[in-house]
């Protein structure tokens, strides 16, 4: 589904990425982890391809075609989601509207039928149960005011709406209370299915109790440096980034 | 830009004593000669702004043409002494006081004698010929197009020159001390200062106005040109103190290189008709100017303050806050543009006006203006005219304060915060006494 | 006698000199303007004599003003000489039922898409169809005839309801308030009346469409309306010329009266052709409005969407006479390619406890200029007025302008002014986040500036909104590159 090959990026000039490699399979769920710095938020950025960030180097395919190549909301209507770190308020625009403008252009993307007001608040309904959200949320502008955990919940609603077939979550745990954490989990565990892939960009291993990875890799100075099973984690968790920070440089 | 020119026919005893004068600098300062005259060609021109000039329809001007001011010459004598001098001193007794008696410096009355390294002060007599000067005085304020400024430049006999050295640190706050003397008649005092800082310099300049004893009325028309090299910071503070019969009418011109700073405060306490100008350029990249204000007013003042924050260049900063208070028939006037020229692209431009109307017969016209033409730009502004806030008076009441006390607390709070952002620790301390003087 | 006065008393004083005896059969004026031609406005219509009076003093204080230098728009001298002060539709319709329309007319509503037909059975709206000056349709007047409310063309009312034209008739724009009231009161050609009795609530809203139809004509029209006592009008004008070449001049006058306990809500929604790319053609829409709350209690509420015309100058004010009355101004002012709009309104607070809330929107694109002007004054006797302002320009290009210019003028201590203005242009993070959800970077667009209107939009009445949301989808067209 996505093959990333000795990808080099930087932004304002500064080199972030150092030749990663890295496959996603359909069905798969990848956590990518890492120090502060290593380069997670980049390539979440690299991938949903927002201007500020120069790709120098390497090659990006999804389902076959040249990533790099595409605007950002061809991506999106090709398949790819990226559930933001800070998702940016827009406000006067709710989220229904919003919601109905995206699912339409993605559906007209895909040659598929242009839903009614009818169909799409049917849907909207159908989704809005996935996060446990208020309908009056749905009334509102897009993440004005909303809590940190609200905002979050909102990013999982849209993908559930938009039904990516890759879906890249950016630290989206970061910031939650438990409960939050087990609505946003329950909602992506429910999406799963053996031909959507999920890449879960994270600080803590505690998420990964809820969305739990076929593969976890290390991200460190632009490149995955080590990769394993969950259990992976859990010594990150326990141990720490250091001991891989010296694995490589004695392996340099 | 488009303005109006409406205006009354040029009042000719100003003429006539430019010419008079212009005989004199011919001689003394020939150098500026030219300058000079086109100013008397400008203000010729433009005459005294009236009521349907845009820019002065909240000030009545006529007064200046009829009240049959003389303009102070380059022959009267100075009467101030140096211990009177002392009273009008703001910054501690450390600070070089220089007095500018009547338009023309009292080196008499002053204390500069010993001036740290790095600065230098003098008259234009004393720096005649020298690049700095020539290169800035009479080059910065718009004497084309701003009638007073225009009047000023060519009646002003001896401007106040500051030079500031490259890299110099000036601890030591240097003030400027306008004292108008008043006589029998009533005096028109063109009053003029150069200050041009090096690069990378630091220093404090107040210039603040005075009546000393009674008499006529003054009516002082003071321009400033302030060069602010790359790299320096200046710290301004222009205090109004003069007696309630007394008219002002300064212009300010902050001309600002790369990577400077500035903060320029200006408080308004004393005078009856009292215009403060500025007009802030910030002339290249990378610059913060802080302009803040408080006008506290009642009787019959009326004070005008004028300002222009002028965005020319990229990623530069600007704040404003001007607070005032307005009692008895007073009327205060703030008219604040934030310029933003196309190429001054990631400009954060912010200005506030806030004001206190304590008296019915009181009035307050505000003209916040955003005139913006780059788009990837910040700007607010935001004005307000009422009460104080009826729930603060209320709790500070219900713990046992009086209304009068809990009013007179609170209009202090909302003066004071502006006066509380003046770095000098001593001006601060002068500054909220006057302050508390006026609010009595 | 001097000359000058010798002019003035034969000018006044003659028998009408027949100079267009052989013209009057036809529709269009000579173009220019002097007294014969008002003269021969006032005879087309057959007006009473006073109402020509009142136009031929409007005329001559008009001779005495110059045009108005202070708003922020520029533009090539206009020569007042090069224009047509009269012009009537070929076909003098009068007409019993839509169907006997002009089917020409009726084709250009259709393409306005305001097809009246649609109208009247979608919303109950009553139409007041104003083209090149001469209203040609009134509808549902007899259904409001039988509530007593009044809605007919100006020069109608002019005949049927003299007293109420003779009472009304620039008490709240008097001639000589500015150059363009000045010239409108002199050569108006026509217009709405709207007149709501006491305690009457209009059951519809109701509705004139202005149309700039003939090349070279400058569209006058008058709007006057009267709310009794009590009552309640929502009133809505809509404007669209087609694509000229030459730049045209549209003069407006509004004037409402607002008494006790009445509630008015006018709404514009104004998309006359702005001009090409170049900023060749457009029309020049110098409009004065204004409205008085003359009774305690009473409202006036100004919405505007401002897509359209070359230059855009007109501040909808409101008067607030009476105790406790409400005065609002919502607007939206969208400016592209060479547009200029210098727009905003006028409350004028002299009763106690009176209330103003104005909330303006600009959007700037493509090299357009666009400023808001307004004024809020309280007198000295307006205690405890209150006045809430939110200006907000938005910008989309680094070659247009953003302006806002603000008087704020209180003269009592009681009184609340708040005023609060930002710019700033659409988000790049705003628009990435709607990429990422597959939306285009022009629906993007579109989606943000139609949300950062919404407070206006929610103002309007609904097909209204529908429209200007449109309109401003066409505005922003080839905004973003």
């Amino acid at each position: 589904m996505l093959s990333i090959k000795n990808l080099q990026a930087a932004v304002e000039g500064k080199q972030i990425l150092n030749g990663l490699n890295f496959e996603v399979k359909p069905g798969e769920v990848h956590a990518i982890m890492g120090p502060n710095g290593s380069g997670k938020s980049t390539l979440a950025s690299v991938l949903a391809g927002r201007e500020e960030y120069e790709v120098s180097g390497g090659s990006v395919s999804f389902l076959g075609t040249d990533l790099l190549e595409m605007s950002p909301e061809d991506r999106a209507r090709a398949g790819l989601f990226l559930a933001f770190q800070y998702p940016v308020e827009i406000p006067g625009v709710s989220n229904a509207n919003f919601l109905k403008t995206a699912v339409n252009e993605i559906r007209k993307a895909r040659g598929e039928e242009i839903l009614d007001s009818k169909a799409f608040l049917k849907l909207m309904n159908e989704k809005m149960k996935l996060v446990e959200m208020d309908k009056a949320m749905t009334q509102r502008s897009v993440n004005e005011g909303f809590s940190g955990g609200e905002k979050k919940r909102n990013e999982i609603f849209q993908m559930a709406m938009l039904e990516p077939k890759l879906s890249i979550l950016d630290e989206t745990d970061s910031g939650l209370d438990i409960d939050a954490l087990r609505i946003v989990s329950n909602g992506v565990n429910a999406l799963r299915t053996p031909d959507r892939s999920f890449i879960v960009i994270t600080h803590y291993q505690r998420l990964l109790d809820y969305i739990v990875p076929d593969f976890v890799h290390v991200l460190y100075k632009g490149r995955i440096v080590k990769s394993g099973t969950k259990d992976l984690a859990l010594e990150l968790e326990e141990k720490g980034y250091d001991w891989i920070k010296e694995e490589i440089a004695v392996g340099a | 830009m488009t303005t109006i020119t409406t205006s009354a026919p040029s009042p000719s005893a100003f003429l006539q004593e430019a010419e008079m004068f212009a005989e004199l600098y011919g001689k003394q300062q020939p150098a500026f000669l030219n300058l000079r005259r086109e100013a008397i060609a400008a203000f010729t021109k433009l005459g005294i702004p009236t009521g349907k000039h845009e820019e002065w329809k909240y000030l009545n001007l006529s007064g200046i043409t009829t009240a049959g001011y003389r303009t102070v010459s380059p022959t009267d004598t100075h009467a101030l002494t140096a211990k009177e001098a002392e009273q009008y001193r703001l910054a501690g007794k450390k600070s070089v006081l220089v007095v500018v008696e009547n338009g023309r410096l009292n080196s008499a009355a002053s204390s500069m004698n010993d001036l740290p390294s790095g600065i230098k002060i003098g008259s234009l007599s004393d720096f005649l010929g020298q690049d700095s000067v020539q290169s800035h005085l009479f080059q910065h304020a718009d004497f084309v197009n701003e009638a007073l400024v225009a009047m000023n430049t060519m009646l002003c006999y001896e401007p106040v020159i500051i030079l500031v050295e490259k890299n110099a640190k000036i601890e030591l706050p240097v003030q400027l001390s306008f004292v108008a003397v008043p006589g029998a008649e009533s005096l028109s005092i063109p009053a003029r200062v150069l200050v041009v800082m090096g690069d990378q310099s630091e220093c404090t300049v107040i210039e603040s106005y005075h009546t000393h004893g009674d008499g006529a009325p003054t009516f002082t028309n003071a321009v400033s040109e302030i060069v602010v090299g790359k790299g320096a910071r200046y710290f301004g503070t222009k205090v109004q103190a003069e007696a309630d019969t007394s008219k002002n009418i300064s212009y300010h011109k902050v001309n600002m290189a790369r990577d400077s700073y500035q903060h320029l405060t200006t408080v308004t306490l004393g005078g009856l008709l009292v215009r403060n100008n500025l007009h802030i350029r910030l002339d290249d990249v990378n610059i913060n100017s802080y302009l803040n204000g408080l006008y506290v007013l009642n009787g019959d003042q009326v004070v005008d303050n004028h300002t222009l924050v002028d965005h020319a260049m990229p990623n530069c900063y600007s704040n404003e806050l001007y607070k005032g208070i307005i009692d008895g028939h007073a009327t205060g006037v703030f008219n604040g543009k934030i310029w933003v020229r196309q190429d001054a692209q990631k400009t954060n431009a912010y200005q506030s006006n806030k004001n206190l109307l304590l008296s019915n017969e009181a009035s307050m016209n505000t003209k916040p203006q955003l005139e913006i033409y780059a788009d990837d730009v910040k700007c607010s502004h935001g004005a307000t005219t009422g009460q104080l806030d009826d729930e603060a008076l209320f709790y500070l009441r219900a713990r046992g304060i009086g209304e009068e006390t809990a009013r007179a607390l609170l209009n202090h709070a909302f003066a004071a915060d502006v006066i509380e952002q003046v770095e000098n620790e001593e001006l601060r301390a002068s500054l909220l006494q006057l302050l508390e003087k006026k609010l009595k | 006698m001097s000359e000058d006065l010798k002019i003035l008393d034969e000018v006044t004083n003659s028998d009408y000199k027949w100079g267009f005896v052989s013209n009057i059969e036809s529709d269009n004026a000579p173009k220019g303007l002097n007294e014969d031609i008002v003269r021969f406005i006032s005879l087309k219509k057959s007006e009473p004599e006073w109402l020509l009076q009142w136009r031929l003093k409007a005329f001559r204080h008009w001779l005495t003003m110059t045009e108005p230098k202070w708003p922020n728009v520029s533009y090539p001298e206009i020569d007042f000489q090069d224009i047509i002060y009269y012009s009537a539709p070929k076909k003098k319709p009068t007409l019993n039922s839509l169907d006997e329309l002009d089917p020409e007319i009726k084709a250009t509503f259709d393409k306005l898409g305001i097809s009246l037909i649609e109208q009247q059975r979608l919303a109950g709206v009553a139409v007041d169809a104003v083209i090149d000056s001469v209203s040609v349709k009134t509808t549902f007047r007899e259904t409001l005839a039988e509530l007593g409310i009044i809605f007919c063309s100006f020069s109608e009312a002019v005949h049927d309801h003299p007293e109420l034209i003779k009472k009304y008739l620039g008490s709240v724009v008097p001639y000589t308030d500015n150059f363009y009231a000045a010239l409108n009161s002199a050569v108006f050609s026509d217009g709405s009346f709207c007149y709501i009795p006491k305690g009457v609530r209009c059951p519809m809203e109701l509705s004139t469409y202005f149309r700039i139809n003939s090349a070279g004509t400058g569209q006058f029209e008058r709007t006057l309306i009267v709310a009794e006592e009590g009552a309640q009008v929502s009133y809505l004008e809509g404007c669209t010329a087609p694509m000229r070449d030459e730049n045209q001049l549209h003069a407006a006058v509004v004037e409402i009266v607002s008494h006790t306990d009445a509630n008015v809500k006018y709404s514009t929604v104004q998309n006359w052709y702005p001009g090409d790319k170049n900023g060749k053609g457009g029309i020049y829409n110098f409009v004065t409005k204004r409205g008085i709350c003359l009774g305690d209690r009473a409202k006036i509420s100004w919405t505007q969407v401002e897509t359209g015309s070359a230059i855009t100058w007109k501040y909808p004010s409101v008067i607030l006479k009476g105790d406790y009355s409400i005065g609002e101004f919502y607007s939206v002012a969208v400016t592209n390619n060479m547009q200029q709009a210098d727009t905003g309104t006028k409350m004028i607070h002299l009763g106690k406890n009176t209330r103003s809330v104005i909330v303006s929107k600009g959007i700037s694109c493509g090299r357009s200029q666009n400023s808001y002007r307004g004024l809020v004054k309280i007198g000295k006797n307006a205690s405890y007025a209150r006045n809430f302002s939110q200006c907000d320009s938005l910008l989309i290009g680094d070659k247009c302008g953003a302006h806002t210019f603000p008087y704020l003028e209180v003269a009592n201590k009681t009184a609340k002014v708040e005023h609060e203005a930002t710019t700033s242009k659409v988000g790049e993070d705003q628009i990435f986040y709607c990429n990422q959800r597959g939306i285009s970077t022009e629906d993007a667009v579109n989606l943000i500036v139609n949300g950062y209107c919404k407070e206006v939009f929610n103002q309007l009445p609904m097909e209204f909104a529908v429209e200007a949301q449109k309109l401003l989808s066409i505005s922003l067209e080839g905004s973003v590159g």
